[in-house]
């Protein structure tokens, strides 16, 4: 195979979406979304928009939705949205396949990484770098390469990893670098992070929260998914919503990250279902009044209101 | 580069599927006879040892029941096929030499070049002879024998006679016994003692006629602690009716020697291919088969190795890839007949539109084998619910001090990974086509270079559609 130099020195730059909306910060609108799996409704309703240059947090313990959530966005064959909608820059997500979707500018860093014997990580990054971009205008290697390895330097990544297959025998902490390395090459519009942190030692927390803090900018959206407040200490969050049961069930701002971690989820639980007066006004910005009502059949507005009002309060907080 | 399909407009989906007009100089009427077989011999001028020798095997060759314990052969009618064509007066030892018709086909075929860019030595067969021949000098000063097999029998008969027909007696199966008796071309490989051959030699197959059976006979001596690396490849045009291959590959590798044998079949969709390929393998001498199954209509092939001198190994490393209306029947066996021999066998196959692949393997350790190993590996994809796949594993252990490992893995293209590849942007077709070569990798990366090029792009050809594609892919149940 013969490479033209040319091939090999054009492309400098990486491989972003060729977003039709460039130049407008990128914009996630979650409605109502309600996600089943084997005929069982996972997510009963659950309302979040998510905006360009902001990071949230979504918390909550184990088995609440939250990657239910991130994989059903995403497109996953197992779940089947049954009702509600996601919007993507006002494109409907939902009727795109799931590598359209990609194209569009969503990232899902996931929590169990698929391993691919035989193909090469770096193989692979490149393919993905290029279904970005015109068919006729593949990236040059070279440009390729040298990007590729800046980003995996600045995760402390060994570069025996672009030759290595896909996740193949990495361990937990190396997937998740190297699902930070893709979340830097292809440079997406909305990202989503399941629980990216799980797994992690303490070096590689703080290269992925490095990373994950360097792709901070007004054209990047980021919803980070995580069961602890571990990774929150070192990416500053702007919104917090707290998943319980399939909905979201409080958020607010940072500030409801001390609070969960002090007092457990088992007070949020509480908090929501016994005194969701109180709890909306003096613990955060919402509550959900409705989180524990049997049946979970309110209409949206009534289903979500902590959502609603995330939303009501958001000028003031993107401002910060 | 323009396929040379849609230049003829035979788009049918098997890239090599031109064909030529046939003008032969010598052409035997359809069918099988003692006089058929007698006039191959004369218009070869063989020694009367080799006329006997083929008029035996056809007495076999007719005794013989068809096996009935594989693939379905109930399809192939023996006195339909012409059992030899010589397309030319002579052999080219350069390609100016070769007829001009043919040398297109080659050149098609991207041989030329090929020999050009990185082989020590090339033959080229089509119908039954070989029209070209060529190998460097090096090796030829070294000692290194390369030539077809007919010239072999006429100048080199004291190293021919004693091995011809001893490693694949005509008396081992019926399509042996018929190669045995029809046989005609096919290579002759010999590597004196301590030569090491570092370039490989390739000798490549063309059947051009239509309802012509190519039986090419191959054999390769590898002298003590020699070593060579023969590479073979096989194409033929699409017609509507069958065709027939059926090769017998000798190999015999004494102390210490090392042979590597790298086949990629590539053969249209209505070539019957029976091939029997053995090795016998001497005192810490090493066999290695790497061998590619992609066309055909049905392959029934299990490339076997003979471990019998202490401390032999052999691996036989192949894939199979069976689409609509192919049956991949192939496999690998090993015979440990010595103390401290090793096997490995690795098996890839692919069913998809429809397509068909066994895997028939067998395991066999001798008295007194003492402290032999077999490590077996089947691994299958099936892409859809018309395909099929089994595997015929037999292990016959007759000594208590071996160890055997046997793993076999189905599965379909894994959601999983298909989902991670696509949530990366990369479009299903693509993601696919992905995993599958990375699931044929292990035998990819033991090509030269040059082949694991072409063989990617076989792989995407062939998983668009394979062979005569019309419908729609549909290899998961995905949906996005």
């Amino acid at each position: 195979m013969s490479i033209s130099s040319e091939a090999l020195l054009k492309d400098q730059e990486g491989g972003g979406p060729d977003s039709e909306a460039a130049g407008m910060p990128p914009e996630l609108i979650i409605k109502d979304l309600r996600v089943a799996s084997k005929g069982v409704e996972i997510l009963h309703g659950v309302s979040l928009t998510v905006r360009g240059g902001e990071v949230h947090a979504i918390m909550g313990p184990n088995g609440t939705g939250k990657s239910t959530l991130a994989a059903a966005i995403m497109g996953h064959p197992h779940y089947t949205v049954t009702g509600g909608s996601v919007l993507l820059d006002g494109q409907d997500l939902l009727a795109m396949k799931v590598d359209e979707r990609a194209r569009r500018g969503l990232f899902l860093a996931m929590q169990y990484p698929s391993e691919i014997p035989g193909v090469r990580n770096a193989d692979f990054l490149r393919a993905a770098v290029n279904a970005r971009r015109p068919a006729d205008q593949p990236i040059g290697v070279l440009a390729f390469h040298r990007q590729m390895e800046q980003a995996m330097q600045r995760l402390e990544m060994d570069p025996r990893f672009a030759e290595r297959y896909v996740n193949d025998g990495f361990s937990g902490g190396e997937k998740k670098r190297n699902e930070a390395l893709q979340l830097s090459l292809l440079r997406p519009r909305v990202a989503i992070l399941d629980e990216i942190d799980s797994g992690l030692d303490v070096d590689a927390l703080r290269d992925v929260a490095t990373t994950i803090q360097e792709q901070r900018r007004p054209d990047l959206a980021i919803i980070v998914i995580t069961h602890y407040q571990r990774i929150l200490q070192y990416i500053p969050v702007d919104f917090v919503h707290v998943m319980m049961d399939g909905r979201i069930v409080l958020s607010g701002g940072p500030e409801l990250v001390g609070q969960v971690e002090a007092r457990g989820y088992e007070w949020v639980r509480q908090a929501v279902a016994l005194e969701p007066d109180k709890a909306q006004s003096g613990v955060a910005d919402a509550v959900a009044a409705d989180a524990l009502a049997p049946g979970g059949r309110q209409d949206a507005a009534a289903a979500n209101p902590h959502a609603q009002q995330a939303e009501a309060d958001r000028p003031k907080e993107a401002g910060r | 580069m323009a396929s040379p399909l849609s230049e003829l407009g035979l788009d049918q989906g098997y890239r090599y599927g031109f064909r030529d007009p046939e003008k032969p100089v010598v052409r035997t009427r359809p069918g099988l006879s003692r006089e058929i077989v007698e006039e191959i011999s004369a218009v070869k001028g063989e020694p009367a040892w080799m006329r006997d020798f083929r008029l035996h095997a056809l007495e076999i060759f007719l005794k013989k029941p068809m096996p009935t314990w594989g693939a379905d052969l109930s399809g192939l009618d023996f006195s339909r096929i012409t059992y030899y064509i010589k397309p030319s007066e002579r052999q080219g030892k350069t390609w100016d030499e070769v007829p001009e018709n043919i040398k297109l086909t080659f050149e098609r075929l991207g041989i030329p070049q090929a020999e050009r860019k990185f082989l020590a030595g090339v033959s080229a067969q089509y119908e039954s002879e070989v029209v070209y021949h060529h190998m460097q000098e090096e090796l030829a000063r070294e000692g290194v024998i390369f030539c077809d097999m007919d010239t072999a029998v006429r100048e080199y008969p004291d190293l021919v006679r004693p091995y011809f027909g001893t490693v694949v007696p005509p008396g081992d199966n019926k399509f042996a016994a018929l190669n045995s008796a029809v046989w005609s071309g096919g290579s002759f490989l010999y590597v004196p003692r301590g030569v090491k051959a570092t370039t490989p030699l390739q000798a490549y197959f063309r059947i051009n006629a239509q309802n012509m059976g190519q039986f090419e006979r191959t054999l390769i001596i590898a002298e003590e602690d020699s070593s060579a690396h023969y590479i073979e490849g096989c194409t033929a045009p699409l017609y509507s009716t069958d065709s027939l291959h059926a090769a017998v590959v000798e190999i015999i590798v004494k102390r210490g020697g090392h042979i590597r044998y790298t086949t990629i079949q590539n053969w249209a969709p209505n070539i019957y291919n029976l091939v029997t390929k053995r090795s016998l393998v001497y005192e810490d001498g090493l066999m290695e088969w790497v061998d590619g199954n992609i066309g055909s209509k049905v392959t029934m092939k299990y490339p076997a190795i003979y471990l019998m001198g202490q401390g032999a190994r052999g691996t036989v490393l192949s894939i199979a890839v069976a689409g609509r209306g192919q049956h991949q029947d192939a496999g690998a066996k090993v015979i440990h007949a010595a103390p401290h021999t090793y096997s490995r066998i690795v098996s890839k196959s692919i069913s998809h539109h429809g397509g068909r692949t066994t895997y028939r393997g067998l395991a066999h350790f001798s008295p007194g084998a003492v402290g032999s190993k077999s490590n077996i590996k089947c691994d299958t994809l099936i892409f859809d619910p018309e395909s099929r796949s089994d595997t015929v594993p037999r292990s016959e252990v007759l000594e208590k001090q071996v160890v055997m490992e046997h793993e076999a893995t189905v599965s379909k293209v894994n959601e999983e990974q298909l989902f991670y590849l696509m949530s990366r942007g990369i479009p299903e077709e693509e993601a696919v086509r992905m995993i599958v070569m990375g699931f044929i990798e292990p035998f990819t990366r033991e090509l030269p270079m040059e082949y694991a090029v072409e063989m990617n792009r076989l792989m995407k050809f062939e998983m668009e559609g394979g062979p005569g594609h019309v419908d729609e892919r549909r290899p998961t149940r995905l949906r996005c």
